[in-house]
């Protein structure tokens, strides 16, 4: 039970992140009905900056708080991801509306390499780090019920706390004011959402500014695990059996597709890996994509598309 | 009627010329529109309709003509100007949102009147709260005068059709509109929700003195609701005038019975 219960735990927490990675693309697809690409990029360039700002504060400032300079530095990271979705609706999406899905995909993955190549240009292309104090040592909970207690990465914990927290601030952003209500309503609808007012430019500018933040913290995270480097634009690959399983257009559904993926890879690695020679925890999210497509392709909690003919 | 019919005029429409590439679906239509009076356009499918009320509504600019709304013209207009103007829409095939709650879709009526911004929500105290708490009186009145209490926190979608029907004339009156358009407000309903729905134009129209021009194919209801009605055919418009005027009219007999070679 003890092992088993630890393989749970672990899992649910990485879940907790691929989720928050997952809600980037739910919160743009829902609003605007693009699927963003550009997320995974989004990440790194937010963590680049974030690492090269709390690099550079201290030395411009002489400021040596390091609580201090990791809050200014966070701010002017999420400043930046604020004036990247005004600049991606201006100059790009704001020009493409009313074009096939497919248009709008090949845009977004041409911000990703516009992304990957400008972020690495303007913060340089090493591997940083992000030291904000994330504690490295593990703990031991219930040792009186188990033998040795069950292992806690404490990182982990404070990594799936802090995504919980956003993804519980964004839903009620959603669910409890105005300006939620008016995304939620140019998701359901463009059209009526124009013909009472709601300005779907802005409301797409709030969108990408919204998915720059969480793409700021999910950076933040995996970047003070990791290391700031062009592979962590690679993680948002992760999320995209997450937005399979829990479907395109459903909140609820990125976070419980990324806690089911969490746990389903860590739990297949230490259950069925042996039997597969182990190194499954790698495909196993995509099998199980896989799977789902077959079986229910609009996701968990997806809208199903019925087409009148 | 005489007395409701009387106002200013409010909306000038003026020798519209809408084409989608070689296909004309406006012709030279002019016609205008008082205050606080019920005006139908009516026409056979396909006669322009709903492209003379998409263009009132901002969605289709026409090529050629004017459209004046209380002196000021409409040029480069998109619908949330028009919404800003002061002239809210119900659509023909419902665009409500639907998997909000009646409620939230109501209070989304209510955005252009929000003058909170985003962070302000965010934190929701003071200003933000007191905003919403404003705004959801207002909200609770429309549900009342559509007598849609009991739905209040229903998903739209679950909603029966004509349900649907009135949350969408609901988040119009959310706006306080100067002008209502409605686009077939009665399609598809039974003779009950037909009358209802009158009942409710009618009670907007005397109750908020809201302007209201509908689209109608219901020539019984659009008899006894309007007090003027334009008539269009292929784009043209071949009548215009009280509702006994137009029945009498030969080329509106002749375009809804086939003409007499």
């Amino acid at each position: 039970m003890g092992p088993f219960l630890e393989t749970l735990l672990g899992g649910l927490m990485v879940g907790m992140l691929y989720s928050l990675i997952a809600l980037g693309f739910v919160l743009i697809y829902k609003a605007s009905g693009v699927f963003n690409f550009a997320q995974g990029a989004m990440v790194l360039f937010a963590a680049l900056a974030m690492a090269r700002f709390a690099e550079w504060i201290p030395r411009l400032t002489g400021l040596n708080n390091k609580l201090a300079d990791n809050a200014i530095a966070f701010c002017g990271a999420a400043l930046v991801m604020l004036v990247l979705a005004w600049l991606i609706q201006k100059l790009v999406l704001g020009r493409l509306v009313n074009q096939d899905g497919i248009t709008l995909l090949m845009a977004t993955l041409g911000i990703t390499y516009f992304l990957e190549g400008s972020g690495q240009a303007l913060f340089g292309n090493d591997i940083y780090k992000i030291d904000i104090g994330m504690p490295k040592d593990p703990i031991f909970i219930l040792e009186q019920t188990f033998q040795g207690g069950i292992l806690v990465n404490k990182e982990d914990l404070y990594a799936a706390v802090i995504a919980a927290v956003l993804v519980a601030l964004l839903a009620l952003f959603f669910q409890k004011t105005a300006t939620g209500r008016a995304l939620r309503a140019v998701a359901d609808d463009h059209q009526a959402a124009q013909s009472i007012g709601i300005p779907l430019d802005r409301i797409w500018v709030i969108v990408w500014a919204v998915a720059g933040v969480v793409a700021l913290v999910a950076g933040v995270i995996w970047g003070s695990k990791l290391g700031v480097q062009f592979s962590l634009s690679l993680v948002a690959l992760k999320a995209l059996p997450v937005v399979i399983l829990g479907g395109l257009t459903s909140i609820p559904g990125a976070i419980i597709g990324g806690l089911v993926i969490g746990v389903g890879e860590k739990l297949s690695e230490i259950y069925l890996g042996p039997m597969l020679g182990g190194g499954i925890e790698i495909w196993f999210a995509y099998v199980l994509a896989l799977a789902f497509l077959l079986v229910r392709p609009q996701g968990l909690f997806g809208e199903k598309i019925i087409d009148r003919v | 009627m005489a007395a409701r019919g009387g106002g200013e005029v409010i909306l000038e429409v003026r020798n519209i010329h809408l084409r989608f590439g070689g296909v004309k679906a406006l012709s030279d239509v002019t016609f205008d529109v008082r205050e606080h009076e019920i005006r139908a356009i009516i026409g056979p499918n396909g006669a322009g309709k709903s492209s003379m009320l998409n263009c009132i509504n901002g969605v289709y600019q026409p090529q050629q003509g004017s459209i004046q709304l209380r002196g000021r013209t409409f040029t480069h207009m998109n619908p949330r100007r028009v919404a800003e103007m002061g002239v809210a829409r119900t659509f023909q095939n419902l665009a409500l949102f639907k998997g909000m709650s009646v409620l939230d879709n109501i209070m989304t009526g209510r955005n252009l009147k929000m003058r909170t911004n985003i962070l302000q929500q965010a934190i929701r105290f003071g200003a933000a709260g007191r905003e919403e708490t404003a705004h959801r009186k207002v909200v609770e009145g429309i549900i009342d005068f559509l007598e849609i209490q009991a739905y209040r926190r229903t998903p739209v979608g679950k909603l029966p059709y004509g349900l649907q029907k009135r949350v969408d004339l609901g988040r119009a009156l959310a706006m306080e509109p100067q002008m209502l358009l409605l686009d077939e407000p009665m399609a598809g309903m039974n003779v009950e929700e037909k009358q209802d729905m009158s009942r409710f134009i009618l009670d907007v129209n005397d109750e908020f003195g809201t302007t209201i021009v509908l689209i109608e194919h219901d020539m019984g209801v659009v008899m006894d609701l309007s007090d003027r009605i334009v008539v269009l055919d292929y784009g043209r418009k071949i009548g215009d005038g009280s509702p006994a005027e137009v029945r009498d009219n030969p080329d509106v007999i002749s375009a809804y019975l086939g003409a007499v070679h």
